[in-house]
């Protein structure tokens, strides 16, 4: 059904299942992203039946696989390109797996392996829809204690703990939430869980 | 009319789960999550051609089949109405393309698919609120080509606007746009609320619900996050102000609504009522029932 769009042939014997029934996972995994980002720093659960390959949080697998098809580029870190997470997901959603950052609508990779978000597409102020958007795999998320979170979605203040980040994120954030409408956007992804942080939302550490 | 008619319908096996093709449904998707973290900012979609004319809702019906699962509740309302035949087809349609359970009541429902007025009843969190846009840009009657709007809304250039409601002023002595009124979104975008009337224009402010605007024919979409700043343009000495009657609702006796009015007869009798079909059936069950302190009948 979905053409390779790679060189190199799949082994379909080693590619794990995606959903059972595509239709009403993938609304039921949207809209906990979607939920995610009405509410930045609420934590969602991701329902998915797939079988995730090695490497890879349920939750990120899930929302990829609900949400790429062939008109999406796919910028994989380092570890995620060499495992079978690329091969599941141009063989379940036919996405084009790109090698330049600037090439990406969605990002995908390991919070330690994760690219300084000033070198990812931000959009342009007259079409900042074309901005990435990124899902960062980290340890932990609890929606207890540590960040302070304001803006759109969140009525006062929204609390988000989250393990794993680098001491540099803050800043890259400030900046990125500094040049709205420009930015990208984040998932958040631990287990089963995600958590998102819009363009709009300002962080205090 | 019945007021929870939470009926889940047998779908219909021949058409994909909400009607429209997967590929489709993502690229909504895709699009939606992109307008809800740019609040007010018009997202282009590819549209798709629905079984009915544009300027019957499509851009609201592909958003409301973007979102819709199996277990959520659907209401939808056409000028605030249960029971008008645009509320009631797209109703049927998706009972019989998703079969969802649907109801009149505004606080039962998980989606409210509107067009052009906002439910009386106060809107809660988790609720998704689906406008139909026939006109998505509120420059458009300013400056007619998209590449010249597109970049006055990147460099929030909106003078022209302001330039427009000072004319009103200058013409009129007050602000004469009283539907689809321009809004300003988060601080940032001037933004058409679709044409709600203005005096529901205060409920879009630091809403509860997610309010999600589809707009067919233009294909765009747009949003507004929960608790996000949406404050109607103004000037200081020209306040923003909302309608008001002299009379209350006929029927049900709500001076807090928005009122239709009804001529009557053919002598030019009219009455006004509530557009809120469900909010004026619930405050007159409310009044007819008997007090729960005096027992019961």
């Amino acid at each position: 059904m979905n053409a390779v769009a790679g060189g190199t042939p799949l082994d379909l014997h080693a590619v794990e299942p995606g959903f059972s029934d595509p239709p009403l996972a993938s609304q039921a995994v949207f809209r906990a992203v979607l939920n995610a980002f009405t509410r930045p720093g609420q934590i969602q659960r991701v329902p998915s039946d797939a079988q995730h390959p090695s490497g890879a949080a349920p939750a990120a697998a899930a929302l990829l696989l609900a949400l790429l098809d062939p008109d999406c580029t796919l910028w994989l870190a380092p570890r995620l390109a060499h495992g079978s997470a690329a091969d599941w997901l141009r063989f379940h959603t036919g996405c084009r797996i790109v090698s330049e950052l600037r090439e990406a609508q969605f990002l995908w990779s390991d919070a330690d392996q994760m690219p300084p978000l000033e070198q990812l597409p931000a959009g342009s102020e007259f079409e900042p829809e074309t901005a990435a958007t990124c899902v960062i795999q980290v340890h932990a998320l609890e929606d207890t204690a540590g960040w302070r979170l304001h803006g759109p979605g969140i009525e006062q203040t929204q609390p988000l703990t989250v393990r794993g980040l680098g001491e540099a994120f803050l800043t890259q954030w400030r900046a990125n939430h500094a040049a709205f409408p420009r930015g990208i956007d984040l998932l958040l992804c631990a287990g089963e869980r995600v958590a998102g942080l819009a363009r709009t939302t300002s962080i205090e550490g | 009319m019945s007021d929870t008619s939470s009926i889940s319908a047998a779908r219909d096996p021949h058409v994909n789960f909400a009607y429209l093709d997967e590929r489709t449904k993502r690229m909504i998707r895709r699009t939606l999550l992109k307008a809800v973290c740019i609040p007010g900012h018009q997202v282009p979609f590819g549209s798709r051609e629905m079984p009915l004319p544009y300027g019957w809702g499509t851009g609201g019906i592909q958003v409301t089949a973007a979102i819709l699962g199996p277990t959520d509740t659907l209401k939808v309302i056409d000028q605030g109405s249960d029971d008008t035949v645009n509320a009631v087809n797209i109703r049927r349609f998706f009972q019989r393309t998703a079969g969802v359970a649907v109801t009149t009541d505004t606080t039962a429902a998980d989606i409210i698919q509107t067009r052009h007025r906002i439910p009386e009843t106060p809107l809660r969190e988790g609720q998704i609120l689906v406008y139909q846009v026939p006109a998505p840009e509120p420059l458009q009657r300013l400056e007619p080509r998209r590449s010249e709007t597109r970049t006055l809304h990147g460099l929030a250039e909106y003078g022209l606007m302001h330039v427009k409601l000072y004319e009103d002023i200058a013409r009129y002595g007050h602000i004469a746009t009283t539907y689809d009124y321009p809004v300003l979104v988060n601080e940032r975008y001037v933004m058409s609320p679709s044409p709600i009337p203005k005096f529901d224009n205060p409920k879009m402010h630091r809403s509860r619900a997610l309010q999600l605007f589809g707009a067919g024919r233009e294909k765009r979409i747009y949003a507004v996050p929960p608790y996000t700043a949406v404050t109607s343009l103004a000037f200081d000495d020209h306040p923003f102000s909302i309608q008001r009657w002299a009379s209350a609702c006929a029927l049900c006796g709500a001076a807090d609504s928005f009122l239709d009015e009804w001529v009557t007869d053919d002598r030019g009798t009219r009455m006004f009522v509530c557009s809120d079909s469900h909010y004026c059936a619930t405050r007159q069950a409310r009044a007819t029932a008997p007090e729960p302190s005096h027992g019961s009948k």
